[in-house]
C-alpha cells in the first residue's frame, strides 16, 4: 500500500519514456523507504522547492570523500529519508559489467540502502542513492571485502576518472582508453580518496576527436585520441559508397530520405579545411592540411580509418560556469603516446606537473582552468614546460599589451635618467 | 566477520579502485579488442560492429531513466543472463546496452527488451538520445528545478525522435537543475537549466555559527556580497553579510558555501533554455550552448511550457537544417536573428551578455539580416 498520496507524481507514470515514478513505486514494495522518497518529492512538486537540508558531512574512516551526505528538512513527515546519503561507487572503465557483480551490489543495497540508484552519475560513478549514516561503514566493508570494489571521489580531490568504450567496441579508438582510465585511477588512489587539492580535479579519456565521454567540456585534464600520420583510405570501399552499396554514417540518417549519397556535398564540401578532392572515382586527401575532425571518417566508416601513428592530444582547464564562466579545455600538448607499456608515463608527467603547481598556486576553490586564466596561458605553458606553438591559440592576440621580462630586452630594465637626459633634455 | 565499530581500522581495505574492466568484456569483445573494422546501424537502437577477423558484435541500446531501482537492474541482469552470457554495459548518456555475437541471437534479445516495457530501444544515429541530467528535488539542496520529472515530461513528448533517425544530426538534450551545471548543459544542442530570479535571504540567527563568512564573500562572481553587521531575531548585532541586490544575478553560489543564504522560491525559480552547444570536433570546433529563453516557470508535474519550447526548437531545426548540421552549426549559418525569427522566440535584453568578456558576443559588423525584429 502506498504510504503517501502522490497525485502529481502519478501523472509521470503515463507516457512511453521509462517512468522513474513507476520504478520507485515498484521498489517501495521491497524497500518501504522509497515511499518516503516519493512522499518528499511530491511535497517538492507542490511547494516547488527542494526539501533537502544544506550540505551534510559523512564518510568512512580513512577517506575524505566518496559519500555525499544529505538530510531531509521534513524528517518527521518522511522518516525513511531523514538521512538520505549517496554512496559513489567507482565504476569499471567503460561501464561493462557482468551480472554477478551487479547482483552482488544490488543485494548489499537492498539490505542497507533504499534500493534506488543512479546508473550512472555524470562523472561516471555508480551512485547508490539514499542510506543512513550507520550503514556507511557496513556498506563500505561489504563493497571492499565481498565485491572488490572501491568508492569513487568527492570533494577537493581527483574525482573518479572515466572514459569512452575505446578499443572494446569502436574502430576509431586511437589508444586504449579503458586501460588508461583504469591504470590512472589506480595510480592516483590516494589523490582520489583523500582531498589534498584547492578544488576538484577531473580527467577523462576519449579515444578520438568525436569525444564520446565529453572530455573537452567536462574534465580539467582532457585526453583525446588522435593520429599524426595519414587517414587510411580503402578506395574499393569508397567506390562502394559512390555506388550506393553502403549508407553514409553507417545508416545514422536512414529515418529520412536525404537523396542519393553525394560525396562532393556530404564529405568534400563539409571538410573544414577543404583538403579533400576526387580524381575520377579515387578519393584524395592532403593529410598535411587535415585537422582530424573525424567528419569524413564518421560518414564513410568502411572506407576511411584514422592513421596508425596514434596517441592523444592533451587539453586542460574545462569547467562549468562557477566562478569565472564556463571553459572548454584548451590545447596544451598536441600529441603524446598513450602506452600501457610505459604505464602512461607521458600522461603522468603532465598531470603531476600540473598538480605540483596548482596545489601551491591555486586559490581556495579555484579550478585549474581558472588558475591558468589568472596567470595567463604563457605562464601556464611555462609551468607545464611546453614550448609555445601556434597550435596553442585560435588566433594571436590583437591587443598590444605584451609583457616582456627584464632579461629578454637588450640592456635590461635598469636605466639611468641622467644618461637619457643627455640626449633628451626637458 | 563484518565491520567492527569497536575496531574501525581492523581489516579495513582501502585504495583498491574499481574492478578490472576486462573481466566484464563479452567474449567477442575480448577476442576482437582493438581489431574493429567498421560499424553499421541496422535500425534505430541496433548497432553491428565488424572485426578484421570477420567476427560480429550486435548491440541493442535501450533508454533508462538513470534514476533506477535495483529491481530494474535485476531485470536487466535477467535479460543479460538469458541472451548475452551475463554481460551488459551502460553508455556515457546512461542508456543500457546489451550485446550478442551473432545475428541469430539478435531478434530474441530485441523481443526481450520490447517485452519488458521499461526498455525502449533507440538512441542511435540522428536521434535524440537520453538526456544527461542531474539530481533535482530527488537529492540535491541547491536546485532551482527538478531533473527526473522534467526529463520524463520532455522525453515523453520527444519519444518518436528517440526511436527513429530522421533528424539532420544527433541532438543532445541535457538538463541541470542549477547553474553549477553538473553534466553537459553548457555544451549540448538543447539544454534545460534551472535558474533563480530572487536574491538570497539572510538568516542572521544562524549565519555567524554555520558560515565561514569570507568564503561566502569570495563565492560571488559579481562582488555583490560584503561583510556587514546584521540583526538577529533576538535584536542582537551579529557578524553577517550584506547583499547588493542590484549586483546579484541569483547564481546561488553563496548558498553553496553558506547554509544561511537560501534563495529557492516557488515563483522566482524556473527554467532557462540554451541551444547550440557541441562536444565533438567534427566539422566545427566544440561550442558552448547559448541562452535563447531566459525564463520559463516551474510547472510540475509536466512542465508544459518547457516541453513545448524544446519541441518547437527541435522541430524548426529538423525542418530547416542541412544534413549533418548540428543545432549550433545551423544557428550560426543562418544567423542568430534568423534562429529567433524561425523559432518564433521573443528576444529580450536578458539574452545579451553583460558579464566580463561580453563585448566579444556583440555584433561589431554591418552584416545582419533584416528580420521581423527590425520595425
Amino acid at each position: 500500500m502506498p504510504k503517501h498520496d502522490t497525485p502529481l507524481l502519478d501523472q509521470l507514470e503515463s507516457g512511453p519514456w521509462p517512468s522513474f515514478v513507476s520504478d520507485l513505486k515498484r521498489q517501495a514494495e521491497q524497500n518501504p523507504q522509497c515511499w518516503d522518497i516519493l512522499g518528499q518529492l511530491e511535497l517538492s512538486y507542490v511547494d516547488k522547492i527542494t526539501h533537502w537540508k544544506h550540505g551534510g558531512i559523512v564518510g568512512v574512516f580513512g577517506y575524505g570523500g566518496g559519500i555525499v551526505g544529505r538530510y531531509s528538512d521534513v524528517p518527521k513527515q518522511f522518516p525513511g529519508v531523514a538521512h538520505f546519503h549517496t554512496v559513489r561507487v567507482n565504476q569499471p572503465s567503460s561501464k561493462f559489467y557482468n551480472t554477478k557483480v551487479l547482483r552482488q551490489i544490488c543485494e548489499i543495497w537492498e539490505r542497507r540502502g533504499s534500493g534506488m540508484t543512479n546508473m550512472h552519475g555524470s562523472t561516471g560513478d555508480m551512485v547508490l542513492l539514499g542510506t543512513f549514516t550507520e550503514q556507511l561503514e557496513e556498506i563500505f566493508y561489504e563493497l571492499t571485502h565481498d565485491v572488490g570494489v572501491d568508492l569513487g571521489g568527492s570533494g577537493g580531490n581527483l574525482r573518479t576518472p572515466s572514459c569512452c568504450l575505446g578499443k572494446a567496441r569502436c574502430e576509431w579508438a586511437c589508444y586504449d582508453t579503458a586501460a588508461a582510465c583504469h591504470h590512472i585511477t589506480n595510480a592516483y588512489q590516494d589523490e582520489l580518496h583523500r582531498p589534498a587539492f584547492p578544488y576538484k580535479f577531473k580527467t577523462k579519456f576519449s579515444g578520438c576527436p568525436n569525444d564520446c565521454v565529453a572530455a573537452i567540456a567536462r574534465s580539467d585534464l582532457s585526453v583525446i585520441g588522435n593520429w599524426r600520420d595519414n587517414i587510411r583510405i580503402n578506395q574499393a570501399e569508397v567506390k562502394g559508397y559512390l555506388k550506393g552499396d553502403y549508407a553514409p554514417s553507417g545508416g545514422a540518417f536512414s529515418g529520412r530520405d536525404w537523396g542519393k549519397f553525394d560525396i562532393q556535398k556530404e564529405v568534400i564540401a563539409l571538410c573544414p579545411t577543404g583538403c579533400m578532392w576526387m580524381e575520377g572515382d579515387v578519393l584524395k586527401i592532403d593529410d598535411a592540411e587535415c585537422t582530424h575532425c573525424m567528419h569524413c571518417i564518421n560518414v564513410m566508416p568502411r572506407a576511411l580509418r584514422p592513421g596508425v601513428v596514434t596517441g592523444a592530444t592533451i587539453l586542460m582547464g574545462a569547467k562549468a560556469p562557477i566562478l569565472d564562466g564556463a571553459q572548454m579545455s584548451t590545447l596544451v600538448v598536441p600529441f603524446i603516446k598513450m602506452d600501457m607499456e610505459n604505464e602512461f608515463a607521458e600522461y603522468k608527467a603532465i598531470i603531476e606537473k600540473a598538480w605540483d603547481w596548482w596545489m601551491e598556486e591555486g586559490k581556495n576553490r579555484e579550478r585549474i582552468g581558472e588558475t591558468a586564466q589568472r596567470v595567463g596561458l604563457p605562464a601556464f605553458l611555462k609551468v607545464m614546460e611546453v614550448e609555445p606553438i601556434p597550435q596553442h591559440v585560435k588566433e594571436p592576440r590583437s591587443n598590444p599589451y605584451v609583457f616582456w621580462k627584464d632579461e629578454e630586452v637588450e640592456g635590461g630594465f635598469e636605466r639611468s635618467l641622467a644618461e637619457f637626459r643627455k640626449k633628451h633634455p626637458m | 566477520m563484518g565491520y567492527d565499530p569497536a575496531n574501525p581500522m581492523k581489516d579495513r581495505i582501502t585504495d583498491i579502485g574499481p574492478p578490472h574492466y576486462a573481466q566484464f568484456y563479452p567474449q567477442v569483445i575480448k577476442d576482437n579488442h582493438g581489431k574493429w573494422l567498421y560499424h553499421e546501424i541496422l535500425k534505430p537502437g541496433v548497432l553491428k560492429h565488424v572485426s578484421e577477423s570477420g567476427a560480429e558484435c550486435y548491440t541493442v541500446r535501450c533508454a533508462s531513466a538513470r534514476l533506477i531501482s535495483i529491481s530494474l537492474i535485476r531485470d536487466m541482469c535477467d535479460i543479460a543472463d538469458k541472451h548475452c552470457d551475463g554481460v551488459l554495459r551502460f553508455t556515457t548518456r546512461n542508456n543500457v546496452e546489451f550485446m550478442v555475437d551473432s545475428a541469430a541471437k539478435l531478434q530474441p534479445l530485441v523481443d526481450a527488451c520490447n517485452a519488458h516495457g521499461m526498455l525502449p530501444i533507440g538512441g542511435t544515429g540522428a536521434s535524440v538520445s537520453n538526456p544527461v541530467h542531474t539530481q533535482g528535488w530527488v537529492h540535491c539542496h541547491t536546485p532551482a528545478t527538478d531533473a527526473s520529472g522534467v526529463v520524463k515530461a520532455v522525453m515523453d513528448e520527444l519519444f518518436e525522435y528517440f526511436t527513429s533517425m530522421k533528424l539532420p544530426a544527433k541532438v543532445r538534450v541535457a538538463l541541470a537543475c542549477c547553474l553549477n551545471m553538473c553534466g553537459a548543459v553548457h555544451c549540448s544542442d538543447i539544454a534545460i537549466l534551472g535558474v533563480h530570479r530572487k536574491p538570497p535571504l539572510i538568516d542572521n540567527d544562524t549565519i555567524s555559527a554555520v558560515c565561514e563568512l569570507p568564503l561566502a564573500v569570495a563565492a560571488c562572481p559579481l562582488g555583490a556580497i560584503k561583510p556587514a553587521k546584521g540583526i538577529n531575531s533576538a535584536g542582537e548585532e551579529v557578524k553577517s553579510v550584506a547583499i547588493n541586490n542590484d549586483r546579484c544575478m541569483f547564481c546561488g553560489n553563496c548558498y553553496t558555501m553558506c547554509p544561511s543564504l537560501p534563495l529557492a522560491d516557488a515563483e522566482g525559480d524556473g527554467i532557462a533554455i540554451l541551444v547550440g552547444g557541441k562536444i565533438s570536433n567534427a566539422r566545427s570546433m566544440p561550442k558552448f550552448s547559448k541562452m535563447v529563453i531566459p525564463f520559463l516557470p516551474n510547472t510540475p508535474p509536466r512542465w508544459p511550457e518547457t516541453v513545448a519550447a524544446v519541441k518547437n526548437i527541435l522541430e524548426v531545426y529538423a525542418k530547416d537544417a542541412r544534413k549533418y548540421e548540428r543545432v549550433g552549426e545551423w544557428a550560426e549559418r543562418i544567423g542568430w536573428e534568423k534562429f529567433f525569427e524561425k523559432c518564433n522566440i521573443p528576444f529580450s535584453d536578458k539574452c545579451i551578455d553583460d558579464y566580463r568578456l561580453a563585448y566579444t558576443t556583440w555584433r561589431t559588423s554591418t552584416q545582419f539580416k533584416f528580420t521581423s525584429h527590425i520595425k
